[in-house]
């Protein structure tokens, strides 16, 4: 890429003496995209002003001057197909940005409400005996992990090995009927999966036994057809070349798949392992029905109510105390840490990955 | 070590289509056995009936008699895992395990096969068998770096140390150099030389020059036409194969008058 800025240069249809014709076309000036956009915003500013606009419209305004200011320009000085081409890369920016605006206001609103109360105290103190201020989610950041953790307990085997007969063993019917059922099970809303976990426990326990342990039961209902999925795909791409090589040697069926299929995919699976648990961190609607929710805390995940992230978060802001404000700064301090739980969980999936992938070092 | 093969009467089938049909022959210890014919006419297919990475194919079956040490490979209660042992196979992609090293993609024969052999023991057999395939020098001084860093000769010649670690008693090779530049097909090919003083070789190759270069028996193997099996033709001893053959349609095929 040059760094002069030619000035640019219309189409001539320069045609050269021999008939062909030639092949060099203008091109607008690299300052072109952020000029028109320059222009487009002053231009719908002006006219929100005419007009008594809002800020949205402003900005949808400003996209649509811009995405036909730029493939206008563009036709007329470098041709069809790269006007064309501007004016998509515009329409596909706006999709981007739009779809980026609710997520960085939800992050930046949680952040900015949520660290009023990130403090030690929230860490460290349950809600036992708290009325008004102070008080803390040390009970329900505990209620979260163990419930999450055994889910992740359950689900990982189940789902694993589910994957790994789907690929390597299952074909025929009752591989389609599980394909078949684990995309149902995919589907289901997230209360259904509580409703279930409640149901099963008051049959076998008797009715009304809320506890840790049901909880986990309802979020691997959701968890393992997740880890089912990804797994899927991730021993799908394991070439079937480095199957046959292992079968060439002479190796049995069970230890290809334990000592080649497996930990060539083991990067891909516990990345979506982690995924999966970033899914169900966060989940309310089973834990308010399986789980139940408390002030006190609860370790033990067999007896009680327990309470986690979400639920506390949900009852600080449904149910607040007599001055509200402690309540919603408690609620929206226990949703920032679920997100930095999920930020932490992603992070770790990413190092997971890099950590176990095949290297091609020299 | 370097044991004959008899291939008796040998149906190949996928499914209710036959692609091979009624093969016999006998492959020769200690010498290098080529199998030349068009795209389509079922060389690799048999190839893979040798030591019964066929059926790994969900529906694929074969019909007739392998015979090995007077033990018919495809006799009931034979078991295939163990007749991989014996009839290792090298393919046409070099196929190294990207998860292991060097050195253990060497060794993973002998581990995968529950094989305990102390450090020392392992040491040796993975210096045995990369000299074997001419890689020693290569790589001696980064045994414990990632197979997938070698050039694709290199992981080739890897594979074939990987595959002569369990020490088989044949050794089937699926196009081993149509992925390899002409150097590297050229170490690959004075490897086969020396290996063939200790093993039973059988390849398949579409490089007519190759099977003339390299091989002692050359079988030909042709297909009536598409939807027919696939056939062999012929199989006599490479000089006579690519001088005088006995069918005309070896010898159209031979001089490049189709296929």
């Amino acid at each position: 890429m040059s760094t002069t800025t030619s000035p640019p240069t219309p189409t001539e249809s320069v045609e050269p003496p021999n008939g062909t014709k030639s092949l060099v076309r203008g091109t607008l000036p690299r300052w072109a995209s952020w000029g028109v956009l320059g222009a487009a915003a002053v231009l719908a500013a002006l006219i929100a002003r005419l007009l008594g606009f809002g800020v949205a419209p402003f900005v949808l305004l400003t996209a649509v001057l811009y995405a036909v200011g730029i493939s206008g320009w563009s036709r007329w000085i470098e041709g069809g197909r790269k006007a064309t081409d501007r004016a998509f890369t515009a329409v596909v920016t706006s999709a981007f940005l739009l779809a980026l605006t609710p997520l960085v206001s939800v992050v930046v609103t949680v952040i900015s409400k949520g660290l009023d109360r990130f403090d030690g105290r929230f860490f460290t103190y349950s809600m036992r005996g708290v009325v008004g201020d102070g008080g803390g989610a040390y009970h329900a950041i505990m209620g979260t992990l163990i419930t999450s953790g055994l889910a992740t307990l359950m689900s990982v085997p189940i789902g694993l090995a589910t994957a790994i007969y789907l690929v390597e063993y299952g074909h025929g019917r009752l591989a389609r009927a599980i394909t078949f059922f684990v995309d149902v099970m995919t589907g289901i809303p997230s209360i259904v999966a509580g409703l279930f976990a409640y149901a099963l426990f008051a049959l076998v326990f008797g009715p009304g036994t809320v506890n840790g342990f049901a909880g986990a039961v309802a979020l691997s209902v959701l968890m393992i057809p997740i880890v089912v999925r990804s797994s899927e795909e991730m021993l799908k791409i394991v070439p079937d070349d480095l199957r046959e090589a292992a079968f060439a040697l002479g190796t049995p069926k069970w230890k290809v798949v334990l000592r080649v299929v497996l930990p060539t995919a083991v990067a891909g699976i516990s990345t979506g392992v982690t995924l999966a648990i970033a899914r169900v961190v966060g989940e309310t609607a089973p834990l308010l029905i399986a789980t139940g929710a408390t002030g006190s805390t609860n370790l033990n995940p067999f007896s009680g109510q327990m309470a986690t992230l979400s639920v506390f978060s949900y009852y600080e802001y449904a149910s607040p105390g007599v001055p509200i404000d402690p309540s919603l700064d408690r609620a929206w301090t226990a949703a920032l840490t679920l997100m930095l739980i999920v930020m932490v969980l992603n992070l770790v999936a990413r190092s997971i990955s890099l950590l176990f992938a095949p290297k091609a070092g020299r | 070590m370097a044991k004959r093969i008899d291939v008796k009467d040998l149906d190949i089938y996928y499914g209710s289509f036959r692609a091979v049909r009624s093969v016999s022959m006998t492959i020769q210890p200690r010498a290098v056995t080529a199998l030349i014919g068009p795209s389509g006419c079922g060389k690799s297919t048999y190839l893979r009936a040798l030591n019964r990475m066929h059926e790994l194919i969900p529906s694929a079956r074969v019909e007739g008699k392998v015979v090995m040490d007077d033990q018919d490979l495809y006799a009931p209660g034979m078991d295939p895992v163990d007749v991989r042992k014996h009839v290792g196979m090298v393919f046409q992609r070099p196929n190294p395990f990207p998860t292991m090293s060097i050195y253990d993609n060497v060794a993973a024969g002998l581990r995968l096969n529950n094989k305990r052999l102390r450090k020392s023991e392992t040491d040796d057999v993975v210096e045995e068998s990369l000299r074997g395939a001419n890689l020693w020098e290569e790589v001696k001084d980064r045994l414990r770096k990632p197979g997938s860093g070698l050039s694709g000769g290199q992981q080739q010649r890897l594979c074939i140390a990987r595959a002569i670690a369990v020490r088989p008693d044949v050794l089937l090779m699926d196009e081993p150099c149509s992925a390899l530049d002409p150097i590297s097909t050229h170490a690959v090919e004075d490897l086969m030389a020396q290996l063939k003083e200790n093993y039973t070789i059988v390849i398949v190759t579409h490089n007519m020059q190759q099977a003339a270069r390299v091989s002692n028996y050359t079988g030909f193997f042709n297909i009536a036409g598409t939807g027919q099996p696939g056939e062999l033709v012929e199989i006599d001893e490479t000089p006579t194969i690519f001088s005088t053959p006995t069918h005309t349609a070896t010898e159209e095929y031979i001089s490049g008058r189709f296929g």
